[in-house]
């Protein structure tokens, strides 16, 4: 029945609940193993800038001396690179992919 | 008769890409179609001359936002050809997989916006839906939704164990019931016939002669399938190009419903398959040599020309995508086409302007 | 895996006879690459026979590069030819469709075209290598 193909397509779906979320009020099921925003443990972290140099993006910058550490989250991709080469651990990506935002502020945080 | 000339794009409804052509028309019919691309040139091939070797996949992968992984992955087996890396067969195969994933999302994406294009609002809708299972697929196993950042020199970065092959399986059950949904529609619906049938016929000669690549060749008779080289795994899993003898509008959406299935299998085939072992090799030194390599990407035959002299940084990387290779081709279909039918014909050849401008 | 592929150097004089040489023998135009080296340019023209790749290589002087129009062999080549023109600023003679420098709007002038020796780069060979 070439001709109601669509018709039933539209039909079957019509009397089904609908597979889209209400976005704003019912937030995604993060998915397991998805790379989301990188999170920065700042208690083992030795400030030794291994992840700055690593950093496809430039959107870690890492000073030894200062004991700084800072980070661009509008220019991070996400890649994981620096996760990888962190010999302290203190680097993991979430599966969240965090929250819209309106500046563009670096987060620097600093060792004592 | 007066000529009248109508913009099109470059911010068009049913195609909101960078290009711009202006349709010289008489009456209803184009007489000839003037493009005008290079609105957002990015100038990514350049970029290599700043980036290091091993960090410019994911530049590579950025190319295009929609068949991602290829991109990412010719530019390794580039590199990889002049640098002679052997890659591991498990790295192969996952590659495979991924390349064949991010096939059936842009094959269901172009699917969707075909419908859109015919104004066939609800069957975009469904064909988005079907999408969406796939990129939660990719998420799963790569991290990425459309930039999978998995693929690097020497291997890939991520592995997939015996519970995601299993969930990727399941899973793809699913898919293929719910495409077959849909592309019975798309293959057999009167309307779809109609709309399709006919429209914009590229003969064989004419699409050997327009350099076409891809869906849009093989439409036309042409069994050419860049897998069929027989990079990444395809030297083990057979491809048989599908291929279509009208060369109209219609057969080139068979061939990609058609492929989705095939992609469906190749999946089911390379992870039955998936050898054991390692995932990547360490790489040392630089590359010196250069080499021409190409894939088949879901709009075709991409094209990479690396040429490097031993230093970090690669001395020419050169990115024919397979769009640029189609628009020839489509500017000729727009000649002496009606101007109702112009969306349809635009959108024929899987348009991805913005890869085009590297 | 090294795909199979063929090069061969032909003087610029000999360029549309070797390409019609390529479109007798029923190849399908791939690309043009042009490749800015050290005092020249390089063009690289391939073209596929079915699977197999062939290219046929010219070189270019640095000032005053010109190429003759491969459009009246390949028409589907002045996309290839015009982009030549626009990023790296080589003439090219008798193309079926001249964009004028207008094929892509750069902001920096034929971006591409950049001949002279790279000034040696300061760069640190001691990046680690990923495993
Ligand atoms: S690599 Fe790890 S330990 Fe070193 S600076 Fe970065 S976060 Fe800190
Ligand atoms: S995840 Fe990638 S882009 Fe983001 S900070 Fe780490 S290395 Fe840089």
């Amino acid at each position: 029945m070439p001709y109601f193909e669509m018709s039933f397509l539209a039909l079957k779906w019509a009397l089904r609940k609908p597979p889209t979320t209400q976005y704003p009020f019912e937030a995604r099921k993060a998915i397991a193993g998805s790379r989301g925003q990188l999170i920065f443990t700042q208690d083992n972290c030795v400030y030794c800038t291994v992840c700055a140099k690593k950093c496809p993006t430039a959107a870690l910058k890492v000073d030894r001396a200062q004991k700084k550490f800072v980070l661009d989250r509008l220019r991070c991709i996400s890649c994981g690179c620096c996760v990888e080469i962190c010999p302290k651990n203190s680097l993991a990506l979430s599966t969240d992919h965090g929250s819209p935002t309106t500046s563009r502020d670096s987060e620097i945080y600093r060792g004592s | 008769m007066a000529r009248t000339i109508i913009p099109f794009g470059p911010q068009h409804p049913v195609l909101p890409e960078p290009i711009h052509l202006d349709l010289v028309v008489e009456d209803e019919k184009v007489i000839e179609a003037r493009p005008s691309i290079g609105f957002v040139h990015r100038g990514l091939e350049k970029l290599v001359e700043k980036k290091d070797f091993l960090d410019f996949v994911y530049v590579a992968e950025r190319i295009c936002g929609i068949c991602s992984f290829i991109h990412g992955q010719t530019y390794c087996q580039a590199v990889e050809a002049i640098m002679d890396i052997p890659v591991p067969p498990r790295a192969n195969y996952l590659r495979t997989v991924w390349g064949e994933l991010s096939r059936i999302h842009s094959h269901l994406l172009w699917l969707g916006l075909m419908a859109d294009g015919m104004g066939f609002e609800s069957l975009f809708m469904h064909s988005w839906r079907v999408r969406e299972r796939v990129l939660n697929i990719i998420e799963a196993t790569t991290g990425g939704r459309v930039i999978f950042g998995s693929c690097k020199i020497g291997g890939v970065r991520r592995d997939m164990d015996a519970g995601a092959v299993r969930d990727t399986l399941s899973e793809l059950e699913i898919i293929e019931r719910d495409t077959r949904e849909i592309t019975k529609v798309f293959i057999h619906d009167n309307s779809v016939k109609k709309r399709l049938g006919g429209v914009g016929v590229l003969s064989r000669q004419e699409a050997l002669d327009f350099g076409c690549v891809g869906p849009v060749l093989r439409a036309s008779g042409v069994a050419q399938d860049m897998r069929k080289l027989g990079y990444a795994a395809y030297q083990d899993l057979p491809v048989e190009p599908v291929t279509r003898t009208d060369g109209d509008s219609y057969a080139r959406c068979a061939v990609r419903c058609d492929e989705i299935f095939q992609s469906i299998t190749l999946i089911r085939q390379a992870l039955d398959k998936l050898p054991p072992g390692e995932i990547a090799v360490k790489v040392t030194g630089n590359p010196k040599g250069e080499v021409i390599m190409r894939t088949e990407q879901p709009r075709g035959e991409v094209v990479y020309c690396v040429k490097a002299n031993g230093a970090r940084n690669l001395q020419r990387f050169r990115v024919r995508t397979p769009t640029f290779a189609n628009l020839p081709a489509m500017l000729k279909l727009l000649q002496g086409c009606d101007l109702a039918d112009v969306p349809v014909l635009v959108l024929t050849i899987d348009p991805c302007i913005s890869c085009t401008e590297r | 895996m090294k795909p199979e592929q063929t090069l061969e150097e032909i003087p610029l004089a000999g360029l549309l006879e070797g390409v019609g040489a390529m479109r007798a023998k029923g190849g399908r135009m791939v690309q043009i690459c042009a490749t800015a080296l050290p005092g020249q340019f390089e063009l690289t023209y391939s073209f596929d026979f079915d699977g197999r790749l062939a290219s046929l290589r010219v070189q270019l002087p640095a000032s005053d590069p010109r190429v003759p129009s491969i459009a009246s062999i390949y028409a589907c080549a002045f996309l290839y030819e015009n982009e030549m023109h626009d990023l790296f600023n080589i003439k090219v003679e008798g193309m079926a469709l001249d964009f004028h420098g207008n094929l892509y709007n750069t902001t920096v002038k034929y971006a591409f075209g950049d001949t002279k020796a790279p000034a040696a780069k300061p760069q640190a060979a001691a990046v680690p290598s990923v495993a």
